[in-house]
């Protein structure tokens, strides 16, 4: 059973500190769910887990299955079961979906999947979550809408099989039937057993298809409250207000 | 990097078949002030003996006439008068040139490839000096490879005349062996309705300093320039493009993408347009960029576009030059893909769209594989 610690974390961006001191445990089979004010270090985990060269970590540990993260090369991290699905993912000029995902799920796998069970698992991938098939020969999210690019994303997850997930903003920009779409290949990751979620959203709305086991209020570079799914209905009714005033 | 200040139509001014005409180039002068002069071996001055070894061999498809013929042929110099020093000594100098014509209205059946090799060791043995007429006889279709592979010091004139409605591609690979020096000029003669696609590949070699210029003689021709430059240490690859619109109606597009890497490893791009008062409804852009893959690499890229009619249907250009955008290695890498892959893919990228333009398959493989083989160094 696989589990993701976010030890007593710092992380600077230049000089200035955005994350001060974040205490986090994911485990296999468990939902997290992260949500916070903009600008309160939401993405600045999810990237500094993931290892983004603009992140300094200044103290703190992440480890995987015991493993330290943060020794690892941003490759590693992904070889070793982390997946950031971005909250802006990147347009790669020039390189196409699916030269992208065959390079990617070799690499994670450790060696070149057979062609043909590739582009089976590609084309089903794609009609799970609504991916018009030629997209394919697209460049990598190039013109991509916001949630093409959000489709995308999970269409990496289920294909990498990572064995803990931070989808940050995965929900943002979603009409309500991508939401449905893309919250349905969240589950069934989640389904295939081992696996642990940390999902980063501002609204309710995808707690209801994704339901969490726990809900923590980000603010001012922290976890400043945490509790059970209820916690995700009282932020939608009160706002952040109360715990942007305490972290200040 | 920056504009320049003297107008194309003054730099492009002086034209002659007689080296003497041009002074020898201090390495002042606008067109010669990011050449080596000094790695020129001698091309610039008149003391580079011609001594040297470089075979020209024609494959020719069979609908395609290839002859060899001496200096007094009537169509040499038809299309072409050397626009500066180096190109004017080549002409002095050459012994033999080789004329290839397609026919009147001939669709070639397959591509016409010309083999120039050298045979010297680096820059060893002299100087070669060479000159290849390419007429395409009105509405006669052909595609045309110019390989160039060896050790070599070679100065060269290429003429390509493309008559009414004719269509010429042509493919110039310069995969010179190390330490090779190739200055050439390959200039395009546009007829009414012509087209003319030209796909350069520069790798090898240590100096190459290739001059593509085109000229229209009647309206509605349309030529497309593009390019591939892969720059390792210590290389100086540089490329002068010189589009002459002066009747009206007509197109070019240039396209020219570069990568460097290593210490000393140089590039330049020049761009020069010019739209002249009677070409009215000309439509032109120009783009270079370049890829700086290390530090110690520098790729100097000057566009240059001067307009004297108010009449185009298009003109622009852009340049620019940067190194791999960290944001796309962290995509990547963050999907599992090691550095060294990441890297790979987002230069297949950056090439991507220009190699599909190559219609010749074994060329376009030939291609991929070198900069397979270059990124793997
Ligand atoms: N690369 C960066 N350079 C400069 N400042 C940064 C950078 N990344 C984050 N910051 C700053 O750090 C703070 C936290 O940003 P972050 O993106 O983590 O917030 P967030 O909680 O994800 O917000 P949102 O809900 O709007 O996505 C912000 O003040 C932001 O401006
Ligand atoms: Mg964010």
């Amino acid at each position: 059973m696989s589990t993701l610690e976010i030890r007593d974390l710092h992380v600077a961006v230049g000089d200035k500190e955005i994350l001060r001191g974040v205490n986090l445990t994911v485990s296999a089979g468990e939902t997290h769910a992260i949500m916070g004010p903009n600008g309160s270090g939401k993405s600045t985990l999810a990237y500094a887990i993931a290892g983004h060269p603009k992140y300094t970590i200044t103290s703190g540990a992440v480890l995987l299955d015991g493993e330290d993260m943060l020794a690892m090369s941003v490759d590693e991290r992904a070889r070793a079961g982390l997946f950031l699905a971005m909250q802006y993912p990147v347009e790669v000029p020039g390189v196409s979906v699916s030269n992208f995902l065959r390079s990617a799920v070799t690499a994670v796998r450790g060696e070149a999947p057979k062609l043909r069970e590739f582009a089976k698992d590609l084309k089903n991938g794609m009609d799970a979550l609504s991916i018009d098939p030629a997209f394919a020969q697209r460049n990598t999210n190039e013109g991509f809408s916001g949630g093409e690019k959000k489709r995308h994303e999970i269409l990496q997850l289920e294909l990498l099989k990572p064995k803990i997930a931070v989808l940050d903003e995965t929900d943002s920009g979603l009409d309500v039937d991508a939401l449905r779409v893309v919250s349905e290949g969240i589950n069934r990751f989640r389904d295939t057993g081992d696996t642990g979620v940390l999902l980063i959203t501002h609204y309710t709305r995808i707690l209801r298809y994704v339901k969490p086991d726990f809900v923590h209020v980000f603010a001012g570079g922290r976890i400043v409250e945490e509790g059970g799914p209820e916690l995700a209905d009282k932020l939608e009714d009160e706002g952040y207000e109360s715990y942007v005033k305490a972290s200040a | 990097m920056g504009l320049e200040t003297m107008p194309v139509s003054k730099l492009h001014a002086e034209s002659s078949y007689d080296p003497a005409d041009f002074p020898v180039p201090t390495g002042r002068e606008e067109e010669w002030r990011f050449t080596p002069l000094s790695r020129l071996k001698g091309l610039h001055n008149g003391t580079a003996a011609p001594t040297g070894n470089v075979v020209v061999e024609v494959d020719a498809a069979p609908e395609v006439t290839v002859e060899t013929v001496g200096r007094d042929d009537s169509r040499i110099g038809a299309a072409y008068v050397p626009s500066d020093r180096v190109s004017a000594q080549a002409y002095a100098s050459f012994e033999k040139a080789t004329v290839i014509t397609v026919p009147r209205e001939v669709v070639a059946s397959r591509p016409t490839v010309i083999n120039v090799r050298g045979l010297g060791e680096g820059a060893g043995h002299g100087a070669t000096y060479g000159h290849i007429v390419v007429r395409v006889e009105p509405m006669a279709q052909a595609v045309l490879v110019l390989d160039h592979t060896g050790g070599a010091v070679y100065a060269d004139n290429v003429e390509f005349a493309v008559g009414e409605g004719a269509t010429l591609k042509v493919v110039s690979l310069q995969d010179w062996a190390d330490g090779a020096v190739h200055v050439s000029h390959h200039h395009a003669q546009l007829g009414k309705d012509a087209t003319f696609r030209s796909f350069v590949v520069t790798l090898g070699g240590d100096l190459v300093r290739l001059s593509p210029s085109v000229s229209y003689t009647a309206p509605g021709g349309d030529a497309d320039l593009t390019g591939l430059y892969f720059v390792d240490a210590g290389q100086h690859l540089e490329h002068r493009l010189w589009v002459d619109h002066g009747v009206p109606n007509c197109r070019s597009n240039v396209t020219y993408k570069g990568a460097l890497q290593g210490d000393g490893a140089h590039a330049v791009w020049i761009g020069d347009v010019i739209i002249r008062a009677e070409a009215e409804g000309t439509d032109t852009y120009e783009l270079n960029r370049n890829l700086l893959l290390t530090d110690g690499a520098r790729a100097d890229s000057v566009p240059n576009l001067e307009i004297l009619t108010g009449e185009v249907a298009g003109a622009g250009h852009a340049s620019a030059s940067g190194r791999l955008d960290d944001e796309h290695i962290f995509y990547l890498q963050a999907r599992g893909i090691p550095y060294d892959e990441a890297r790979r893919l987002v230069v297949h990228g950056f090439f991507a769209q220009l190699l599909e333009k190559i219609e010749v398959e074994e060329i376009r493989e030939r291609v991929l594989s070198a900069v397979e083989a270059e990124l793997a160094r």
